[in-house]
């Protein structure tokens, strides 16, 4: 257990030693999109009844804040790890692949929750966003978090070099989170897309997480939850898998 | 009594390529042992299948009897490996990576030790500085802590004086021999062959991912025929006609004979006295472990059976 906690805290410090990068930056430009769609879009034009688009809007873009970082977290501490070569300090101990995985998966949950949490906060100064099941919405962010953790440490894992990191935030996580109903709801989509949304996991993840504030919600918030813990424990499967066979780590 | 490393036929290849071949090896504890051989001979694969950064393609190895593979918390337990490649995390001071470092090992307090390592390497005074602000040599010591905080019973070395100076390498020699005095099993590799022959009780030569000797280094010297060799300056400067076979050189009135043995010493001293004639030098070297390489590394082996 000291070996896996060692772990986990040094992962933690790793972020938190470069918090105004890792934590206060991402909380910027999240608030900033918020401004900036405020001010673009109608922000009195209601999404669900009651409800107007710029606390609708909250949710989706704080729920893609965590995924984000939590992403980020696993991916870039491994990449680092790994061209540095200081990996070795932990290929050398004896952590067990399930340890290396909790603790790096862990660590992402707590920077996702870290700036969601950031952003969250402020917005509260300046809107009343109802928060109606709490729970919900703690157990969304939660498994997204995770889920955005365990896929960054299989993208730190592949990647040999930075400029593949890169595409697989560029090409993968971003365009995923974008189009997964953060800035609007699938149902104002023509039916393709809808289609192809429902294909999108992220899309899961933030319309539960949604569902914990509003009550309401684009689809039923068991099928999200039953999906994003499918998906949760699929990319961990795998995770695990590449961390036991050594996979780019042990030759 | 149960080996402290016991490898036992490794194969290893990359592709077509083969690194390793066949290479078996029981170490004792306690021992002192060197692992040599040229650049590319498979050293650090060896240490790196043992360390369980690199998998064998086929083959075993047990540290203190446990399988690097299947039991591979306690063969890690068991073992420091400071590893050739300058590594390190530029995000933590020098005593916050040897507290992450021994937290991986299972260990919540460690202070005292961690001092004395400390103060053993000469690192004390870096304790609190950044690993990115260490120059080379101090980043080496730094590694060596790092592999020491579990007090490994087996402690390999890559290459542990590569880049340290002179009176940083006596230091860290100091140190790793108080640590064999103590129980540990040391193995390690290094290119001054002089330091393996001044520390290490027995010696593997590596080539082309073979072993191609095992001895304890006094025997690898001994069989190195024709190896003492003797220096002579003479006056006037001519060899006695019997001693013409055994000159191997002749270089600034500097005549150089190879010897079989000490026992020659004596004939060609009164060979010369007899001729009259009179020695106003005389240097014997003796054959080291560095002539032991050459040999060898010149595919001479023949020369040592």
């Amino acid at each position: 257990m000291t070996a896996f906690l060692t772990l986990f805290h040094k992962e933690l410090l790793r972020f938190w030693k470069v918090g105004f990068q890792t934590i206060l930056a991402p909380m910027v430009s999240t608030l900033l999109y918020l401004l900036i769609f405020l001010h673009v879009l109608d922000a009195h034009k209601e999404v669900y009844p009651g409800i107007p688009y710029t606390i609708f809007l909250i949710p989706g873009l704080v729920m893609m804040a965590v995924i984000q970082n939590a992403f980020a977290n696993a991916s870039s501490s491994m990449i680092q790890s790994k061209i540095s070569g200081n990996i070795v300090f932990i290929l050398l101990s004896p952590l067990t692949y399930q340890q290396i995985f909790y603790a790096y998966v862990l660590a992402s949950i707590v920077r996702g929750l870290l700036v969601g949490l950031g952003v969250y906060l402020v917005t509260l100064i300046f809107f009343d966003i109802p928060l109606h099941l709490p729970l919900w919405a703690i157990l969304f962010v939660v498994l997204g978090s995770a889920i955005l953790g365990a896929l960054g440490l299989i993208a730190g894992i592949w990647a040999d070099k930075f400029d593949q990191l890169a595409a697989f935030q560029n090409f993968i996580i971003l365009p995923l989170s974008f189009l997964s109903g953060v800035f609007y709801t699938i149902h104002a989509l023509p039916t393709g897309w809808q289609y192809l949304s429902h294909l999108n996991p992220f899309f899961y993840m933030i319309d539960g997480f949604r569902y914990g504030y509003f009550g309401v919600s684009d689809i039923s918030p068991y099928v999200s939850l039953v999906i994003v813990a499918i998906c949760l424990l699929g990319i961990s499967i795998v995770a695990i898998r590449l961390l036991k066979m050594g996979y780019k780590l042990r030759h | 009594m149960l080996p402290a490393l016991e490898i036992t036929a490794i194969y290893k290849s990359y592709g077509q390529l083969p690194v390793l071949q066949d290479v078996s090896l029981e170490i004792q504890p306690g021992e002192f042992f060197a692992l040599l051989g040229p650049n590319g001979a498979g050293k650090t694969t060896l240490i790196s299948i043992i360390a369980g950064l690199t998998l064998a393609t086929s083959g075993s190895v047990h540290v203190m009897g446990y399988n690097v593979v299947t039991h591979y918390q306690n063969a890690r337990l068991n073992l420091g490996v400071v590893p050739q490649e300058l590594v390190f995390d530029p995000f933590f001071t020098v005593r916050e990576i040897l507290l992450i470092q021994s937290g991986y090992y299972g260990i919540k307090q460690n202070t005292r030790w961690i001092d004395e390592i400390l103060a053993r390497l000469d690192l004390a005074d870096k304790a609190d500085a950044n690993m990115r602000s260490l120059s080379g040599g101090m980043k080496r010591r730094v590694l060596v802590a790092q592999a020491l905080v579990h007090k490994p019973p087996v402690i390999i070395l890559d290459e542990p004086t590569a880049g340290v100076d002179v009176e940083l390498r006596q230091t860290l020699w100091e140190f790793i021999k108080q640590l064999n005095r103590d129980g540990h099993t040391i193995v390690l590799t290094t290119h001054y062959l002089e330091e393996a022959e001044t520390l290490c009780n027995r010696v593997a030569m590596l080539k082309q991912g073979r072993i191609i000797a095992l001895d304890t280094t006094q025997n690898l010297i001994k069989k190195i025929p024709h190896g003492h060799t003797v220096q002579l300056r003479l006056q006037p400067d001519v060899l006695p006609h019997e001693l013409k076979h055994l000159q191997v050189g002749c270089r600034d009135g500097t005549i150089e004979l190879r010897l079989e043995s000490y026992q020659q010493i004596e004939w060609v001293l009164a060979s010369l006295r007899t001729a009259r004639i009179e020695v106003q030098e005389f240097r014997l070297q003796q054959p080291d472990l560095e002539d032991v390489f050459v040999s060898l590394m010149k595919g001479d082996r023949s020369a040592l059976q």
